[in-house]
């Protein structure tokens, strides 16, 4: 099976004030299509910055990123542009609505500057938001909704392209723990479709709802595997730590 | 609001360019217009009285004589500083000049009743005249009741012969063109106790040869004279050209003063769309990382601009109407926008909200996706 996401050796460097920092550190990792994976990481971990390069956001300073089949990491920016529209689909902690443009406006945009015609436009963009169940509140402005449904919405525009990718940036950053839980649910449902899904987070109990958790630290990924393999070395480090 | 801000710059520049070119040239329109009833085939003779040198008017009629290829009419005008009386009633500000029967021609008059001034009446001195409408219709009620009547100029009593067709159209009134007695010329210089003419007015056959014709007259006179500031010699088309020139540059200044409003107007535009590209920083980075390319969000950004000074320049365009309609309607002149500068106006409106626009527009498109979701 061929992977969806393949990192070779990624590297990521910012000069700041003269000094070098390593924000990716030789980051290798592959992710293959219909996979559930969490990047887990403290803030200034670098997996923001592994967020982006994933997104098409940016091109690493050094080493390989193939993206279905894509060699992304030479692009320029509207190569980039094409393919984030194209294959990704983005879910922000801000949700990152547009305020003036209604809920169906905004579902629309990933396909409108895909050159979907109008009439399809609307018509997938009404399917998607059918799928969030916001579909009779298309006409409403995002600031007329609460937090949970403004996620929503920001997931239906993710699916909206139909994208290979569904990232996810801490998706329940700003919501509490209640309407949390059913993005989280919601998440986990479009997975069993099919979907591939990442989450970026930093907070444990959100990527053990994953099925593969990836950490991330100091630049350097450290650790790689199953849900349940993390589970037990957080249950394990806990233990360590009351035992302290 | 703020989108509206920038339209007022773009408002009041495109109102101001349209007011300014339409109210001077309307303004241009009516002095032309009133400087052309004055004659614009018309060269007026003037001559310094000197004892010593002098040309007499036999000699000008002489030398209008050698010249009719040029010249249409000669007549001397005598101006006579006196009062017109008929019995007990007195004209205080009708002017009295002594002319000669091509006078009527020259001033493009016709006779509402009687006969014009004659030859005959010139070498006989006959004490007969030829008068306007005003005084016709102050002194005797109408123009056929004034022929035959008498008047009192200068003592003298003239017998009326012709009467003037109205001229004005609005009320005649006191000193109008109207208020007028033509007497023959060689009755008027005795009037005047002067013995030689220092006034004439010719009218010339093509008026493309003003100058010629003013250059001619002036060679002539050149030879008795001696000395140029002895006399002058103005051409009414003359005086019509540096009048249109003189508007022409007034107008011109004022255009560049609209114009510079205009700029400023762009100016305020370009600050604008640089302040709505900062403050839509987050939008930009959510567009592009919903994969709008460099393009797209440079189109979105110049049309927003261009649509912004489109919309700003109509409005201007009503106000500017409306404005340039009220002035003219204040100051009595027939104003109305031109279409020449409510077309330039609007399509300077427009390509400087796509200029100025474009280069905050740039801006916003080069932004990093990753900085610009980032900026709150």
């Amino acid at each position: 099976m061929e992977p969806l996401i393949e990192l070779k050796h990624i590297y990521k460097i910012y000069q700041m004030g003269g000094e070098e920092v390593r924000a990716n550190d030789d980051i290798s990792l592959t992710i293959f299509r219909g996979e559930f994976v969490a990047i887990v990481g403290k803030s200034g971990s670098g997996k923001s910055t592994l967020m982006n390069i994933i997104g098409a956001l940016d091109v690493p300073t050094d080493g390989d990123y193939m993206l279905g089949g894509e060699d992304v990491s030479e692009m320029t920016d509207d190569q980039l542009a094409a393919i984030r529209n194209r294959m990704i689909g983005f879910v922000f902690q801000q949700y990152n609505l547009l305020p003036k443009l209604n809920l169906l406006e905004n579902v629309e945009l990933p396909l409108l500057y895909a050159g979907v015609p109008a009439g399809e436009r609307k018509e997938r963009a009404l399917a998607s938001l059918e799928r969030v169940g916001l579909a009779d509140k298309w006409r409403n402005l995002p600031n007329q909704l609460s937090g949970g449904q403004q996620q929503r919405v920001s997931i239906a525009r993710a699916l909206a392209g139909n994208p290979s990718l569904i990232l996810a940036d801490e998706p329940t950053g700003a919501l509490d723990s209640r309407t949390s839980r059913d993005v989280l649910e919601f998440l986990k449902e479009l997975n069993e479709e099919g979907n591939t899904i990442i989450i970026i987070t930093h907070d444990n109990s959100i990527a053990l709802k994953a099925r593969r958790v990836v950490r991330i630290h100091d630049g350097k990924i450290n650790f790689d595997g199953d849900v349940n393999e993390y589970a037990a070395i957080l249950k394990a480090g806990s233990e360590k730590y009351t035992e302290q | 609001m703020r989108s509206f801000l920038t339209m007022l710059g773009i408002i009041i520049g495109v109102a101001s360019v349209i007011i300014l070119v339409s109210i001077v040239n309307a303004y241009m329109s009516y002095m032309t217009e009133s400087f052309a009833s004055l004659g614009t085939n018309r060269i007026s003779v003037n001559m310094v009285n000197l004892s010593t040198r002098s040309v007499s008017d036999d000699e000008m009629y002489e030398f209008y004589e050698e010249h009719t290829d040029v010249f249409d009419n000669l007549s001397p005008v005598v101006s006579v500083s006196t009062r017109v009386k008929h019995g007990s009633d007195t004209m205080s500000s009708t002017s009295v000049t002594g002319v000669s029967e091509e006078y009527l021609d020259i001033m493009g008059y016709d006779l509402a009743a009687g006969r014009n001034i004659q030859y005959s009446d010139l070498i006989s001195r006959q004490k007969v005249c030829v008068i306007g409408y005003y005084v016709a219709s102050e002194l005797y009620g109408s123009a056929e009741n004034a022929l035959g009547q008498t008047l009192k100029v200068g003592g003298y009593a003239y017998q009326v012969v012709g009467v003037a067709q109205r001229q004005s159209e609005d009320a005649m009134e006191d000193g109008g063109t109207d208020d007028f007695v033509w007497l023959p010329y060689s009755c008027a210089v005795k009037l005047t106790r002067n013995a030689v003419i220092n006034n004439y007015t010719f009218t010339i056959m093509d008026l493309s040869a003003a100058s010629d014709a003013s250059e001619l007259i002036s060679d002539f006179l050149l030879e008795t004279f001696k000395d140029e500031d002895l006399f002058s010699v103005t051409a009414m088309s003359e005086m019509l050209d540096s009048l249109n020139s003189m508007i022409a540059m007034v107008s011109a200044g004022l255009g560049g003063i609209a114009g510079i409003s205009l700029l400023v107007a762009g100016v305020g535009v370009m600050n604008i769309m640089l302040v709505s590209v900062t403050e839509r920083t987050r939008e930009i980075g959510i567009r592009k990382a919903l994969g709008a390319r460099k393009g797209v969000i440079l189109q979105q950004f110049v049309i927003e601009a261009a649509v912004q000074s489109a919309l700003g320049g109509i409005i201007g365009i009503l106000i500017g109407s409306v404005a340039t309609t009220a002035v003219g309607k204040m100051a009595g002149l027939d104003a109305s926008p031109t279409p020449g500068a409510v077309l330039v106006s609007f399509s300077v409106s427009v390509a400087i909200g796509l200029f100025f626009g474009y280069a905050p527009a740039r801006r916003a498109a080069g932004l990093n996706p990753i900085d610009a979701l980032r900026s709150e």
